[in-house]
């Protein structure tokens, strides 16, 4: 089905697409159907720029399992970093 | 016999006036003959969409597919114009029932249209086909595995839909229901409470449910496709539209 199910998120930072470095500043989370993996469902991260247009976007799209690896070690790396490196 | 067809990107007038684009495959002879707007599923006015649209000409019908994010992303990529209009709330149900509306018109004005029209739509667009229908006169209409015409969204869903089945007394024209017996959006519960509105509003209608199917069955590209419930689907869509668009 088309899950409809989206989080949309305020972010800062910067992602590399298409045509280089760009600063992103919105971020969409969803598990729906995916564009090119081959999977009936995947967990799909958008990291946007909206100022810039629409290929202002990288994505991926992850298996539930590759998603929920990725989820842990963005946490576990978080965590054991020093404090302050802000 | 000639079967030449013109298949192209052109301009439409959509909801408020608004020119949006749309792709649009027809047979380029003078027999009169019917029209369908095909509507893309959520993923975009994608490849797969346009090979719908080609199919429909190949069976000889004028076809147009509205871009339902050509006022998000005009020129984008599907799958950016795609991403960019979730994250604006997805297409609001009067915007797509004005751009359905504009794709009807342009058949409607072609010189050999036979006047009718139909609209199908798969996935979200299955939802949106029966918006249509039950907003719009037509002449018949195609629910592939439509999600949320019966049954509410999650709560805090940020993307504007709701059901619908309420509007079934409205409903303009016949419809034919496809779902996938596996599918649990819509689930086979959510189909039957969608048939029974159907027949307490004594609307003519025809459903089939494919057994070892679930959502998404005709989609050629995608692992949910189902090669038995696809093209026994196909054969029951050209045969509605042989009886209620000729």
């Amino acid at each position: 089905m088309c899950t409809y199910l989206t989080e949309r998120i305020a972010i800062s930072g910067s992602a590399k697409g298409a045509s280089g470095w760009f600063k992103v500043t919105d971020g969409s989370v969803y598990f729906d159907h995916p564009v090119h993996a081959p999977y009936g469902h995947t967990l799909n991260i958008d990291f946007l720029a909206p100022s810039q247009g629409p290929s202002a976007r990288v994505a991926v799209e992850l298996s539930a399992e590759s998603a929920r690896a990725l989820m842990k070690a963005i946490e576990a790396v978080l965590d054991s970093a020093p404090p302050g490196l802000d | 016999m000639y079967d030449a067809m013109l298949a192209e990107t052109i301009m439409i007038n959509g909801h408020d006036g608004h020119m949006i684009e749309a792709y649009s495959a027809r047979p380029l002879d003078s027999t009169p003959r019917g029209g369908v707007v095909v509507i893309h599923h959520m993923p975009g006015y994608d490849d797969a969409s346009k090979q719908i649209v080609h199919k429909f000409a190949f069976h000889g019908y004028n076809v147009v597919m509205p871009n339902l994010y050509w006022r998000e992303a005009p020129g984008a990529s599907p799958d950016d114009a795609a991403a960019t209009a979730r994250a604006k709330g997805g297409v609001p149900d009067d915007r797509l029932v004005g751009d359905v509306a504009g794709g009807t018109e342009y058949l409607k004005g072609l010189s050999n249209s036979n006047g009718k029209v139909g609209v199908i739509g798969y996935c979200s667009g299955g939802r949106q086909s029966f918006l249509a229908a039950v907003s719009l006169p037509l002449d018949a209409a195609v629910d592939c595995y439509g999600a949320f015409v019966v049954g509410t969204p999650p709560e805090g869903m940020p993307l504007k839909v709701g059901p619908i089945v309420d509007k079934t007394p409205q409903l303009s024209c016949p419809l034919l229901g496809l779902f996938g017996a596996d599918d649990q959006h819509p689930s086979p519960d959510q189909v039957a409470e969608l048939e029974k509105a159907l027949q307490e509003a004594g609307k003519t209608y025809e459903f089939h449910s494919y057994e070892g199917a679930g959502h998404a069955f005709f989609s050629v590209n995608r692992p949910a496709y189902r090669v038995e419930a696809a093209n026994d689907g196909w054969e029951k869509i050209l045969a509605f539209y042989g009886t209620y668009l000729s």
